[in-house]
């Protein structure tokens, strides 16, 4: 097992662990989720087909529009949000929708978070830090 | 981040809770964007669709307007995006009750705060025209990027919950677009040809944007021959920042923050990237159909001006949809109300096709009414649309007016 740390900007919300699911796609709650299932299903997405719930969801930039800013929030309600969120670039629309959620969420990493993250990797996510602490197997 | 007196006075709690969780919310915001400080706002425009808000913003709403009076206003002239339900057009549609009671809960409690339910995404050409060098805090990307770049006011993607906030407490955290170094030309494009209807003007909007990296690109369009109509920027705009998530352009001689290439750039401008009618082509090709198969065709994304509704009566005019098909035209409330006056509603419903009043089709449960309804197949001339739709389980078709009024009436997809 290895271990290693990434530095980030310092984001929002609490301080979480979990298992990394990463691609190098960008997010809308709007254009690629069925929020409902919890899973991505715009068909151009690399991640169509999976469950995105309880996961540190790692992709490359925010897309799409102002949705998601209301939908983070009303996924985290249902419980079927998932368990933090980590771009290289965020939009307002994705720090305010995670400031309404007060869903983990960090941006701007020392590199592209979509390739020094994979999907399995153990992540616990400092937003106050601007800390990542990834574990591999 | 730097804070004023009232600022401060509303985080502590002095303007009452409703203020201090707007303070606090636009405070965490800003700070993930290093604003400076906070910034005065003159209008506000808030994304209000009730799928997206769900129980939970519903609640948060009530909670908000359950406040005394003084407490809950909100501050600036503040009027909303389109809804999700038509009152006098849902049975058709086949949404449910339960649709329903949660858009007459959310209405209400807007409704206490002070919030103007203007339900438009076109507010920029049917309620209040920005000004250049306005602050604002506008929701849906249409309407930031046509009021940011047409009109050069200024302002970011404000959605929801911000720009609720923005309302309540009068200003914004001073960040990207309302800083004059953020409003730069980052990318320059080379228009060979003039896009030849709207569908066309969506469709260069939509291939910059599939072009675009991040929210921090500013495309620059050089070589538009004299201006654009405002539908034609319109359609340009929304599909643009639909597609490339991105909330300003510089149009060179059309946009008020561009006369020339020197004024738009720091230093020598970028490689200019030709763009015509082969890429239009491309573009619009990859949402072609391998059958002929149609479902539905939906006008709207953005709501349809007084002129796009008076062109559609005019291809309509004398015109049966085929039975197999449904058509859906949406507008605002002020425009509906006008079409209603002039006799457009008349000659575009003789036909068959159904006008929608302050709603717009992807925010009215479309995953939903698709099911219910049957519906996979949607032909649209709304390249923002044909984006949008494929993740609600649509398989979309991009197509001008004129072709996808003549594949209704056909029922089936006309090449």
């Amino acid at each position: 097992m290895t271990s290693f740390t990434l530095r980030g900007h310092a984001g929002i919300g609490p301080k979480v662990t979990g298992t990394a699911l990463v691609a190098a796609d960008n997010f809308s709650a709007r254009y690629d989720l069925d929020r409902i299932k919890g899973i991505f299903v715009r068909p151009q997405h690399k991640l169509v087909g999976q469950s995105y719930v309880g996961r540190v969801l790692v992709l490359n930039v925010a897309k799409g529009g102002v949705a998601t800013a209301w939908m983070l929030h009303e996924m985290a309600a249902r419980a079927m949000a998932p368990l933090a969120l980590l771009l290289n670039f965020a939009n307002p629309i994705m720090a305010q929708g995670a400031a309404l959620a007060d869903l983990p969420f960090m941006d701007r990493f020392e590199g592209d978070v979509t390739e020094l993250l994979r999907t399995g990797d153990g992540v616990t996510v400092d937003p106050a830090a601007g800390l990542l602490t990834v574990t591999r197997d | 981040m730097k804070l004023g007196d009232e600022e401060q006075a509303m985080s502590a709690g002095a303007a009452g809770p409703a203020r201090r969780w707007a303070i606090e919310h636009q405070i965490e915001v800003g700070r993930f964007f290093d604003a400076a400080d906070m910034v005065p706002i003159d209008q506000v425009h808030i994304m209000a669709d009730a799928e997206s808000l769900g129980e939970a913003g519903v609640a948060l709403l009530e909670k908000l307007a359950a406040h005394s009076l003084a407490e809950r206003r909100v501050r600036v002239p503040t009027v909303t995006d389109p809804r999700g339900v038509d009152f006098k057009a849902y049975k058709r549609l086949k949404q449910t009750a339960e649709m329903v009671d949660l858009e007459r809960r959310t209405i209400a409690a807007f409704s206490a705060l002070g919030v103007l339910m203007t339900n438009t995404c076109i507010n920029y050409q049917t309620v209040m025209p920005p000004v250049l060098g306005q602050h604002l805090a506008f929701g849906d990307t249409g309407s930031v990027i046509y009021a940011s770049s047409v009109l050069g006011a200024r302002s970011n993607f404000e959605g929801g919950p911000s720009a609720l906030a923005a309302a309540l407490t009068g200003r914004t955290p001073n960040y990207g677009y309302h800083l004059d170094r953020h409003r730069r030309g980052t990318r320059l494009f080379a228009l060979t040809e003039r896009p030849r209807d709207w569908s066309e003007w969506g469709a260069l909007g939509g291939l910059i944007g599939r072009r675009m990296d991040s929210y921090w690109q500013v495309p620059v369009i050089a070589g538009v021959a004299g201006p654009p109509t405002s539908d034609e920027l319109k359609h340009f705009g929304a599909a643009l920042a639909s597609h490339g998530s991105v909330p300003l352009f510089h149009m060179i001689g059309v946009t008020p923050e561009a006369p020339d290439l020197a004024t738009v750039f720091d230093g020598p401008p970028p490689r200019a990237e030709p763009i015509g009618a082969g890429e239009i082509a491309a573009f619009t090709r990859s949402y072609a159909p391998p059958d002929d198969g149609l479902d539905v065709i939906v006008f709207a994304a953005p709501q349809l001006s007084l002129f796009e509704m008076q062109a559609l009566a005019d291809l309509l005019d004398g015109r049966r949809i085929n039975p197999k098909v449904t058509l859906l035209a949406a507008t605002s409330p002020e425009i509906k109300a006008s079409c209603d006056r002039l006799g457009l509603t008349a000659r575009i419903e003789q036909s068959g096709a159904l006008v929608l009043e302050g709603v717009c089709f992807y925010q009215s449960y479309a995953r939903e009414i698709g099911e219910s309804n049957g519906w996979t197949r949607l032909m649209s001339n709304s390249a923002k649309l044909v984006n949008i739709i494929g993740g609600y389980g649509y398989r979309p078709v991009l197509a001008s007016m004129e072709r996808c009024v003549d594949s209704a009436v056909a029922g089936r997809i006309v090449r």
